[in-house]
């Protein structure tokens, strides 16, 4: 079609339309198509590497071992206690560990945003060191420090606090501890950087009129962060919802994981089907749960952490 | 060189590493088994005295068991010619078809239990769950027997057994219940099960792993345990105030299988013959505490005196021991794991 006669057909059924209307619509049309076409590649991958196990996860769950399209893989779940059980001490432990995160975390990103760059630095590395230690390391480290004749132990009992030794391992304070400890970089770095960008202006204005520093605090800074709280909150919670090794090793056998409980029943049952209904109802439930936590935390919130 | 002829050198040469393979492969074989110092025994006692007698060179990956095996074969992708399972878990990967046929013409079964020596897997090693406990707590006056162990008024003390190794514990259940070592077997699963619910209350931690039961033990989180006997040896070398013995122990074999197949099926036939020879069985005691399943190997002279008595698979020994009955568990794995899941995570 000559520019010619677009224009005449622009003027014909011209209704207070501009005149290149239509031609700037193509040719959105055309660029948009080209983000698409730049784009294939990457779709493809997330597709082919995400998307398609996912699926396959979903549809492998729908068979028993004879291959027969069953539910007894989501039935197993009702008739046998354990399932439950684990499934409710996997969100359990997600809320405690993900609250101590926060109790710690928060307080600690306020402090580094508020020292010297320098100094800030320098304890930022005491946060990323251990994020780089293995997990496994660090959770017989804690060990260490916690059983029976750990270092506490012996400390208290050398000093005198108490007679007999604590129960602080092989049970859920210890995978507490150790899940804590682990997790507490992933809300501590998303939070400092969330805080460090706080206009200090904004706190400024709020002292100069009147505001003490609680106050300032209280209505200014801490509104201010809770993108990056939030982001960090979901970050650490849905960690925990997978987590294998730390409670593996530091819950003695009594608090038994989702995770855990995927690997023996991906071992005791020759049908991956078995194994894949425990991703796949993790996988619902959990996303069901973001879903929450960004209807209750409001667009304001998440729409700052998803562009981030 | 501009970039498609550079391209086209690389597939050249990509194209003649895969024709070259299978070349090499006739003499090459791959072989998984546990890692760690088990399978470096087995490298010294079996592998490598193998690829020297045959001319062939074993290239060695070590398995996590049964679901690698599956893996590979249902998904067409066989990587080893002869992989080391546990007992069950050859007898549940028989039942699934997952195995190639073993030719008794090449590999000779004399010597090994007949409750080892199947159409299509083969016992390779010995491994007992045997009962420890600290000297340091109980001087030498500590449990002896399962029954023993369940009896927490007259050995008080902290406690942990296998929740992984649901088998076993069930097996050393049943034996705690006062069951003579020839009635253990066709296990009575609910009763085993009511045993382990007498105890359930006074473990302090249930391990999931040999590393574990160690640690637990050695460091004195617990005073005793039920724990694998290669695992209880290395804490005496090491100094570890402890005491254990084969009594009542619970006898579990491990098993060779060629994966369906498998590439070098020929070659993995003839070294798995070598494998349970009683010369090479021989060799294995000398460097790890997994006892030797052919007991032909206590005949060839190659084993001290003095060992012989240590070795949880020695005639001696034996006796002292049930031993798992990996067809009675390939039929009821599942139920018993499952609830045995469900009384211990109460």
């Amino acid at each position: 079609m000559s520019a010619q006669s677009a224009l005449l057909e622009e003027t014909a059924g011209g209704v207070g339309e501009h005149l290149n209307a239509q031609a700037l619509r193509a040719d959105a049309r055309r660029e948009s198509l080209r983000l698409l076409a730049l784009l294939s590649p990457s779709l493809f991958l997330v597709c082919a590497i995400i998307i398609v196990p996912i699926g396959w996860l979903f549809w492998l769950s729908l068979f028993d071992e004879t291959g027969a399209l069953s539910a007894s893989n989501y039935a197993r779940f009702f008739e046998q206690a354990s399932y439950i059980k684990t499934f409710v001490t996997t969100f359990k432990v997600a809320f405690i560990v993900t609250g101590a995160c926060v109790l710690l975390g928060y307080p600690l990103a306020y402090m580094l945003s508020q020292l010297p760059r320098r100094a800030a630095s320098i304890c930022l590395i005491f946060v990323i060191l251990p994020f780089w230690t293995s997990v496994l390391v660090r959770t017989y480290a804690w060990l260490v420090i916690l059983q029976r004749k750990g270092l506490i132990n012996s400390w208290l009992i050398d000093l005198g606090v108490i007679s007999q030794p604590l129960s602080l391992a092989n049970n859920l304070s210890g995978v507490v501890v150790g899940m804590t400890h682990i997790l507490l970089p992933f809300l501590v770095l998303p939070l400092y950087a969330s805080m460090k960008t706080i206009d200090t202006d904004c706190l400024r204005a709020g002292m100069n009129l009147g505001a003490g520093p609680v106050a300032t605090f209280r209505q200014i800074f801490f509104p201010l962060s809770l993108p990056g709280l939030a982001s960090g909150v979901v970050i650490v919670f849905v960690l925990c919802l997978g987590f294998f090794v730390t409670p593996a090793l530091m819950g003695g056998g009594k608090v038994v994981m989702w995770a855990m409980r995927m690997e023996q029943t991906t071992s005791l049952y020759s049908n991956w089907g078995a194994g894949a209904a425990l991703g796949v109802v993790l996988l619902v439930v959990t996303l069901a749960l973001l879903g929450l936590f960004r209807w209750l935390l409001g667009a304001r919130a998440t729409g700052v952490w998803s562009s981030r | 060189m501009n970039r498609t002829s550079s391209f086209k050198a690389f597939a050249i040469a990509g194209l003649a590493a895969s024709v070259a393979v299978p070349a090499v492969a006739a003499d090459t074989i791959t072989v998984a088994s546990w890692g760690g110092t088990y399978q470096e025994a087995q490298t010294k006692a079996f592998f490598k005295p193998t690829a020297d007698a045959l001319g062939i060179t074993i290239k060695e990956d070590t398995t996590n068991g049964l679901d690698d095996v599956r893996l590979q074969v249902t998904g067409n992708a066989v990587k080893w010619d002869i992989t080391e399972l546990g007992a069950d878990e050859c007898a549940r990967g028989s039942k699934e078809g997952l195995f190639e046929k073993l030719d008794y013409g090449i590999i000779d079964k004399s010597g090994i239990n007949p409750k080892l020596v199947h159409d299509d897997w083969v016992g390779i090693s010995y491994t007992s769950v045997v009962l420890i406990y600290r000297t340091d707590v109980f001087g030498d006056k500590g449990p002896k027997t399962w029954a023993d162990f369940w009896n927490v008024e007259k050995f008080p003390g902290r406690r942990a057994l296998s929740s992984s190794q649901s088998t076993e514990t069930l097996s050393v259940a049943a034996l705690a219940s006062g069951l003579p070592i020839d009635k253990v077997y066709p296990v009575d699963i609910d009763g085993a099960l009511k045993s382990v619910d007498k105890i359930r209350g006074h473990i302090d931690a249930w391990w999931t792993s040999g590393a574990q039961a160690m640690q637990l033990v050695k460091d004195g989180e617990v005073d005793m345990a039920s724990i694998w006997n290669g695992r209880a040896g290395t804490l005496k070398k090491e100094g570890a105030p402890v005491s254990f013995s084969f009594d009542q122990g619970v006898l579990t074999a491990d098993c060779m299988v060629i994966p369906k197949g498998a590439k070098n099926k020929e070659a993995a036939m003839k070294a798995l013959a070598m494998f349970v020879s009683p010369q090479l069985q021989a060799n294995l005691p000398l460097y790890v505490d997994n006892g030797p399943v052919n007991e032909k190997a206590f005949e060839t002279g190659k084993i001290p005196q003095e060992r012989i008595k240590d070795i949880n698979s020695s005639p001696e020994n034996v006796k002292k021991q049930v031993l798992q009955d990996a067809g009675f568990w390939r039929d009821n794995l599942v139920e018993a794991t499952e609830k045995f899941n469900n009384l211990i995570q109460q």
